[in-house]
């Protein structure tokens, strides 16, 4: 069962990860985005991190939503109505993308993997919990300045005022 | 399900990323490709938490930075899309491939 299940979110996530690439709408690559994050958080699932799964199915369908409004606001052909191919240096990119993974899969194969080492806390998330608040706290407090610095960083960004002077 | 396949899975949606972040004009379709990229990550981190040391919650932690890292990449790369747009029109990494202000 949880064979079966691993080999169909593992296809589903490789399968809509190409088509985002392949579809002629962006509003369709979003959407195929969304399908392969869910098929990522089904497979975290499968590894028994019920928390994180959940988080990240939350977290992509929102950011998948706000990413289709860009898509609509900024973006050519939204609705698929014509053929889109907005890509340069396709050969090159694929022959990057292609090595890379026969590396990375190579060493995938050929490492010798450590073998499992004790077993899961029988509350995995509150495991997380207690790591976030005590043994990691450094880590948390490190995401949440680099959450803020972002929410400055946004905000300065997108308001059409400049620092120094008014926008022509 | 093994530590392998799981990693293979990781590295095959990296490629997929990789590919489109590297092929794509588009600004937006460019960092649907990191998107994917980050999203082999967290199934490399979250498989190393199940596979190599359950006990600890280090792969946990590591997964909750990833998803992090994804909100905020595409929190900041929305707001630079809004503002290289706002400044000179522009959408496409081609015409964006200088630093005149």
């Amino acid at each position: 069962m949880g064979q079966v299940l691993f080999w169909t979110l593992a296809a589903a996530a490789l399968g809509f990860g190409y088509l985002v690439f392949r579809v002629d709408s962006m509003a369709r690559a979003t959407f195929a985005l969304l399908a392969s994050f869910l098929a990522v958080a089904g497979e975290v699932l499968l590894l028994g991190l019920g928390y994180l799964g959940v988080v990240i199915a939350l977290m992509m369908v929102v950011e998948m939503v706000v990413m289709a409004v860009f898509m609509v606001m900024f973006m050519m052909n939204p609705a698929g109505l014509v053929p889109m191919t907005m890509v340069h240096n396709k050969a090159g990119s694929a022959a990057i993308a292609i090595g890379t993974f026969v590396a990375l899969a190579a060493g995938v194969l050929v490492v010798d993997w450590p073998t499992r080492v004790g077993e899961p806390a029988p509350d995995v998330t509150l495991a997380l919990g207690e790591a976030l608040m005590g043994g990691q706290m450094l880590t948390m407090m490190t995401l949440g300045v680099a959450l803020f610095a972002t929410i400055v960083a946004t905000v300065v960004l997108s308001t059409a005022r400049g620092r120094y002077r008014d926008e022509p | 399900m093994t530590l392998e396949a799981f990693l293979l899975l990781a590295a095959g949606l990296f490629a997929i990323g990789l590919y489109g972040a590297l092929s794509q004009q588009s600004i937006v379709m460019l960092m649907m490709g990191l998107e994917l990229m980050l999203n082999g990550v967290i199934v490399a981190a979250a498989a190393f938490w199940y596979f190599v040391s359950p006990a600890g919650s280090d792969g946990q932690v590591l997964v909750v930075v990833v998803i992090t890292a994804m909100a905020i990449e595409m929190a900041v790369g929305f707001a630079v899309v809004t503002a290289i747009y706002r400044a000179r029109q522009v959408d496409m990494t081609d015409d964006a491939a200088d630093l005149r202000g």
